[in-house]
């Protein structure tokens, strides 16, 4: 595997927030243009590239939109260049039909949306998580996608790599859905060594100019890409295409593109799922948890057990795509599951999906604004252990 | 667990954020401390109402606002009136002795105050007044070691300052370092 241009690596220890270390993160793993349109609680990520992109040879561009942002990084992409846009929430409403359009068109690329309360313009300066479904679903049209949680500024420059290397091995736009907390949460980030961080390289086709096929997918369903302008035919295009990726608007076509399209991310799951498992062994109620949630659900964890309850933690690093098969696993056996959400219910509904009724789910549910306080969590433990 | 969970408070100018980012660099990179810091977002300008919030423990710090701040830096009469009331039982409060005027001052809390803006003053720069306060806060308090808070300031100010601002720091922290001696020597004369 490759490791990162020592030019773009801080390494040593530094105490950033993680909005700053998210764009550390993005320029580690070898982002070389930003497109955005900036706005609280992700204006520091932008700020800090602008600031760190003369000295790495990247371009920033502040577009005159998100809309303009969004398809900005998706025409570097196919320059040959790793790119990224952040937002927040009205931000991210915007960017809905390009993310569908990253996806039809297998631009890898990142999408940050550090959340904020919404819906609409709501609480600019305050955290939520309401924008996890629709970091799933937003774009019309059926798709695969890869999203991301980080719960500290380290996980969000740690991640942040994560999202980039994903977006390439699997050619899919990847969301790093941050919140505001934890984007304005300072804490010691240590950024390693260039060469102890591993990046994945664009997948490049090198044969033949009359061989290539842009949309010709490999045994794992991802297709290798070339540089726009190095004299290869391509077209690229959000109409449903065939293997050259010219418009060929027929259902067979249509049902070989999109299969292809959910199954690169449906048939990779066990490889890409990622999460985090403490004290889950022996545990009659698991409380699921990612972001933010899974900090202040540690509190009201530690208080259940101290009283004798057999409490397990699922944290989820990577959300989309969900671990179903770990989840129904665990259904079978215990007796709860508790999803403390900065929503009203969203992840907590995959949770339910997937226990398929063989275990009770219970949402924490919060509108956003702060964080939970950890005794609504504790409650609902123990309301869930006792079955009442 | 030692958990200690600060809040400073002063007006924007003073270095409210920079204070507590200090601390929360030295307890996190050059002490063994665990720090968070939490940004209070909002229409913030000099001259208004400002603070810093953060935690430093022993431990990975995993609810990150503060539940029951045990330590106050206060720097303006806005702050103290504001926010002392917060202090949970035997807290320590360190103020900045010519702008804020104790008033009604709680019996259970441990109180401290410094006159650093003379002292920044006498030092040519009234802007280093918050490391003035920091050097005091290190003397009187045991969150973070001397040396570390001596790193993070030199790596936290603006490049060209640095000597000035140790100094600024010394001047603090010795001064604190004499007051201990006398509360010692005056509870023992007690």
């Amino acid at each position: 595997m490759a490791t990162a241009e020592p030019i773009g690596v801080l390494t040593g220890a530094h105490f950033v927030d993680g909005d700053h270390a998210c764009s550390e993160g993005a320029i580690a793993a070898g982002c070389r243009f930003v497109a955005g349109y900036p706005i609280t609680p992700s204006t520091e990520v932008v700020e800090r590239v602008a600031e760190r992109f003369p000295f790495v040879g990247g371009v920033f561009v502040q577009m005159e939109d998100e809309i303009a942002s969004s398809i900005a990084i998706q025409g570097a992409v196919w320059a040959g260049k790793k790119a990224m846009t952040v937002t927040s929430g009205p931000g991210f409403s915007l960017m809905m039909e390009h993310i569908g359009l990253a996806a039809m068109t297998e631009a890898p690329c990142v999408f940050v949306d550090v959340q904020r309360a919404g819906p609409s313009t709501g609480l600019p300066t305050m955290p939520a998580q309401g924008d996890m479904m629709q970091a799933r679903w937003g774009s019309h049209g059926d798709y695969g996608i890869i999203a991301l949680s980080p719960n500290s500024p380290q996980e969000c420059f740690d991640l942040t790599i994560k999202a980039f290397n994903l977006s390439e091995q699997y050619r899919v736009p990847v969301l790093f859905m941050m919140d505001e907390c934890v984007g304005h949460m300072i804490e010691r980030v240590v950024i390693p060594a260039a060469e102890d961080i591993d990046i994945v390289e664009r997948r490049t086709f090198t044969g033949p100019k009359e061989e290539y096929r842009p949309f010709q997918p490999d045994a794992d369903l991802v297709p290798k890409m070339v540089k726009a302008g190095e004299g290869y035919h391509l077209h690229v295009t959000g109409l449903t295409h065939d293997e050259k990726g010219y418009p060929n608007m027929t259902v067979g076509t249509q049902a070989r593109l999109v299969r292809r399209l959910v199954d690169k991310i449906r048939v990779n799951a066990d490889a890409i799922v990622d999460y985090r498992e403490e004290g889950v062994e022996d545990a009659d109620v698991v409380v699921v948890t990612y972001g933010i949630s899974s900090r202040t659900a540690i509190p009201a964890i530690e208080q259940a057990r101290k009283e004798g309850l057999k409490i397990g933690h699922l944290r989820l690093v990577v959300v989309w795509p969900f671990p179903e098969k770990r989840i129904r696993e665990l259904a079978s056996r215990v007796k709860a599951f508790v999803v403390p959400e900065l929503n009203f219910g969203q992840i907590a509904l995959e949770v339910e999906r997937c226990a398929g009724g063989e275990a009770r789910v219970e949402c924490v549910p919060h509108a956003g604004g702060t964080v939970h306080n950890p005794r609504d969590i504790y409650q609902s433990i123990r309301n869930c252990a006792k079955g009442s | 667990m030692a958990r200690t969970e600060i809040k400073i408070g002063g007006f924007g100018g003073q270095g409210v954020i920079l204070s507590g980012y200090i601390i929360g660099r030295a307890a996190s990179i050059y002490d063994t401390k665990f720090a968070t810091m939490i940004q209070a977002f909002g229409p913030e300008a000099r001259g208004s109402a400002t603070s810093a919030e953060l935690i430093v423990s022993d431990e990975q710090v995993t609810y990150p606002y503060l539940t029951g701040p045990n330590l106050m830096i206060l720097m303006s009469q806005e702050a103290y009136t504001k926010f002392s009331p917060e202090l949970v039982q035997g807290s320590t409060i360190i103020t900045e002795e010519e702008l804020v005027n104790p008033t009604n001052l709680r019996k259970d809390l441990k109180h401290f105050s410094i006159a650093a803006t003379r002292f920044a003053e006498e030092l040519g720069k009234k802007m280093v007044l918050n490391i003035v306060m920091m050097g005091f806060a290190t003397a009187v308090t045991d969150v973070v070691k001397p040396d570390a808070m001596r790193e993070a300031v030199k790596a936290s100010v603006p490049k060209g300052t640095e000597a000035l601002n140790l100094s600024a720091f010394e001047k603090g922290y010795q001064y604190g370092l004499e007051l201990k001696k006398k509360v010692k020597g005056s509870l023992v004369e007690a």
